[in-house]
């Protein structure tokens, strides 16, 4: 029993990370028809906007203190961070120990930028060539992205912890009444599931509530028309990819105190979340947000000590089994609608 | 019209006379040439280091081919020398090996066996390396090593730490100079039992590759041998991202430890994973919960933060250390490049200087000469004192550091404090011990090639 609460809880957020991203795919091939393989490196660049704002935020003017040698026996250079001497040491140490939600209000229009500079510039001019081009274009971005974040923070991984507050984690076994140390959970994880809900609420409310939204949605389902009727549904299919990087990026800035970013997590997340999208079924923003959570709930099962016992190898291909599975007895995916892809 | 007497016959047969006179020569040269692969006939002497260029150790890599260049750079006679000040063996006189220039080409392993091999491949067959060194994953290391005794060069791993490669899969034109899985396991374990007692119950969470397996039983063998229970024992992919569910289930298991036999990547991971669990601050079984990371290195804990404070772990050397040859090291690295070397930076200098010394004591460059020079050799001023490169696995056999991560850095390179100096007694084993492959393990024949 506290297995099975433990493991419904590692897939949420985990599934969480999966439906952002799966999200954002789904917005841009159902705004735009373009299926963007560059999307896990967006994710990757959101984590390292929290990066680049936590070097920002410790940028630091060098002191030789004479009183102390560094490995060489020469005096010591001390950093102090400029934030000390503008707003002082206490609140210097907690903006810099903020500095992945402050990540946040960074990310936003860096991410925008980001998408709409990726739009116009090279995927604009791929819309009317074969999804294989669009495929390889794509991905040929993703690689570039990632190399050129590797050139300027190196291969390793680079430690971005949560602010102190949520540092540790909570015991969800004691207050369900079960033995205390059992179902444990951190909470800067709690956190990231209740960060993606909102997201995922706030991206259904655009698009549900807002004339713009409705616009989009008219577009998704018939473009031609909507362009018959004089509205320039390109302009707005441009802000749409720039909102999916939005999301794709603030998913990666919350993942940093999860697991250190490094240049190739964007590959790490890309290629299940495909498998998330069409699980989901092409085109269908509920069912990606749905299977997002359903596999990586799934993939948590399939890591248990007990399960792996009796099914050795089952963690690395259960993704893969279900998704043929789903596929083989619903073709269009779990919510897909017909028509899409299909022509 | 004029009349020659030259006939399609007599063409034939003088054309080939003088076809054979030509060749003769060439023939001899080629023979004596081809002694053995790529022996160097200029002024020059060309070395191979195949390094991770790229992919997740890329920043390993190139803290070892900064240690290459500064090696080349002091064996021909440049900077400050170095460990060759303190090295105890006094073959080496700065002007290259055997009077020849030392120069070199670089290959990227890209920690993936197949890439590793292509680019030894082409350093051996295109640029004539007569000795390839490096790599910063055991897959590699044995992978190269293969290549290289079939090609007839010497391999000097660089940083590779599972059993195997001077165990099961040894070779007899290969060499290593850093420690193994079975030195960590008998090193920790004495100093786990002073600390954290003999009554412990280990869980185990084991990267799924050779280099895993041999840690994995390393460890486990040396604590059950003093009294740990092993709980359990799970294998994770290595291209394991997110390590929660495996470290979720650990506490219920009733385990009062976790040990992480995993590297780079999986390490920060996974120990990143453990500390946000709070495993840490947990009581199990009456003790506080206790993390062990059998294999540390500097850049690991870099990546790992705060996360690494307290936690054992063994390393092969660290910059630390305050004898002469650390030093001379420490000095001459800092110097050049504005910071302290790494584990494999420190280990790859070594085998390149300890590869140098050999041919010259050997006066030949010949692998067959250059191995009978290491093997049983016995030599000092290297940074981990006394050090023997054993006749019969080829593996070197020297003091090993057990680390803990500091609570409190003075700098960003000041991450890890040594605990404990393991006596070389306590870590040697018998050349056919079981985790080593057993009696059939050998060596083989010494391979000159061409």
């Amino acid at each position: 029993m506290e297995a099975i609460i433990l493991q419904i809880l590692n897939g949420l957020d985990k599934g969480s990370a999966y439906a952002l991203i799966a999200l954002g795919l789904t917005l841009i091939f159902g705004t735009l028809g373009v299926v963007n393989f560059a999307h896990g490196a967006l994710f990757m660049i959101g984590a390292f906007c929290a990066v680049t704002l936590s070097r920002i935020l410790t940028l630091s003017r060098t002191v030789v203190d004479e009183t102390q040698t560094d490995f060489l026996g020469n005096p010591l250079e001390v950093q102090v961070p400029y934030v000390y001497d503008w707003f002082g040491q206490a609140t210097g140490d907690a903006i810099i120990d903020w500095a992945v939600p402050l990540s946040i209000l960074f990310a936003i229009p860096v991410m925008m930028l980001i998408g709409v500079i990726m739009e116009r510039g090279l995927i604009k001019h791929f819309y009317n060539r074969p999804h294989a081009d669009q495929i390889l274009v794509t991905f040929g971005l993703a690689i570039v992205l990632q190399e050129i974040i590797k050139f300027y923070y190196g291969a390793n991984p680079i430690p971005t912890p949560a602010p102190d507050a949520f540092r540790g984690s909570f015991d969800f076994g004691a207050m369900l009444g079960l033995d205390p140390n059992v179902v444990i959970y951190p909470y800067w994880r709690i956190i990231y599931f209740a960060f993606a809900a909102v997201i995922i609420g706030a991206v259904f409310a655009f698009l549900q509530f807002t004339t713009f939204g409705m616009v989009v949605r008219a577009g998704m389902a018939d473009r031609e028309t909507v362009q018959l009727l004089g509205i320039n549904i390109d302009r707005r299919f441009t802000i749409m990819f720039g909102l999916a990087a939005a999301v794709a990026g603030l998913a990666g800035v919350m993942y940093t105190p999860i697991n250190s970013p490094n240049y190739h997590m964007g590959m790490d997340f890309l290629v299940l979340s495909f498998v998330v999208v069409v699980v989901g079924g092409m085109g269908s923003l509920p069912g990606a947000v749905l299977a997002g959570f359903l596999l990586g709930i799934l993939e948590s099962f399939a890591s248990m000590r007990e399960v792996l016992e009796v099914l050795p190898g089952i963690n690395q291909i259960i993704i893969y089994l279900v998704a043929i599975i789903i596929l083989l007895t619903r073709p269009r995916g779990l919510m897909g609608r017909k028509g899409v892809m299909e022509d | 019209m004029s009349k020659t007497d030259l006939t399609r016959r007599g063409l034939l047969k003088t054309s080939a006379i003088a076809g054979a006179g030509v060749a003769l020569p060439t023939i001899f040269t080629a023979s004596s040439a081809a002694a053995f692969t790529n022996e160097p006939t200029g002024d020059t002497v060309t070395l191979g280091f195949n390094v991770p260029q790229s992919g997740p150790y890329a920043d390993e890599g190139a803290d070892e081919l900064r240690a290459y260049e500064l090696a080349v750079e002091h064996l021909n006679g440049g900077g400050d020398g170095g460990m060759m000040n303190t090295f105890s063996s006094n073959a080496l006189q700065g002007n290259g090996i055997l009077g020849k220039k030392v120069e070199y080409v670089t290959g990227d392993t890209q920690t993936k066996a197949d890439a590793a091999r292509a680019s030894a491949k082409s350093m051996i067959e295109k640029d004539g390396a007569v000795m390839v060194t490096g790599g910063s994953s055991s897959g590699v290391a044995v992978a190269v090593q293969a290549l290289c005794q079939e090609a007839g060069i010497i391999f000097m791993a660089g940083l590779t730490h599972s059993n195997d490669t001077t165990g099961k899969d040894r070779k007899a034109n290969g060499f290593r100079h850093f420690f193994n899985s079975y030195m960590s396991g008998a090193a920790l374990a004495p100093v786990l039992a002073a600390n954290y007692g003999t009554d412990r119950k280990a869980y185990h969470l084991t990267a799924d590759y050779n280099w895993g397996y041999t840690t994995e039983e390393a460890v486990r063998a040396s604590t059950e041998a003093m009294g740990w229970e092993t709980v359990a024992a799970v294998k994770t992919p290595l291209t394991q991202t997110d390590f929660s569910s495996y470290i979720a289930p650990v506490l219920q298991s009733g385990a009062d430890v976790l040990v992480l036999n995993h590297y780079g990547g999986n390490m920060v991971n996974s120990l990143t994973n453990a500390v946000q669990f709070g495993l840490r601050e947990k009581q199990v079984n009456g003790k506080n919960f206790e993390i062990v990371v059998p294999l540390y290195s500097r850049l690991m804990a870099k990546g790992a933060g705060a996360n690494v404070k307290g936690i054992f772990g063994s390393t092969n050397w660290h910059w630390s250390l305050q004898d002469e040859g650390s030093k001379a090291f420490v000095k001459s690295f800092g110097t050049k490049y504005g910071f302290p070397p790494s584990q494999a930076a420190h280990t790859c200098y070594v085998q390149a200087m300890l590869y140098a010394d050999a041919v010259e004591r050997a006066g030949s460059f010949n692998p067959c000469a250059v191995g009978e020079a290491l093997e049983g050799f016995e030599f000092d001023g290297m940074g981990n004192g006394k050090t023997l490169y054993r006749a019969e696995d080829h593996q070197c056999f020297k003091d090993v550091l057990v680390v803990r991560g500091k609570e409190n850095p003075e700098s960003e390179f000041d991450l890890l404090e040594i605990v404990e100096v393991t006596p070389v007694d306590q870590v040697t084993y018998a050349p056919d011990h079981p985790q080593m492959g057993g009696a059939e393990a050998t060596l083989g024949e010494c391979n000159p090639g061409a």
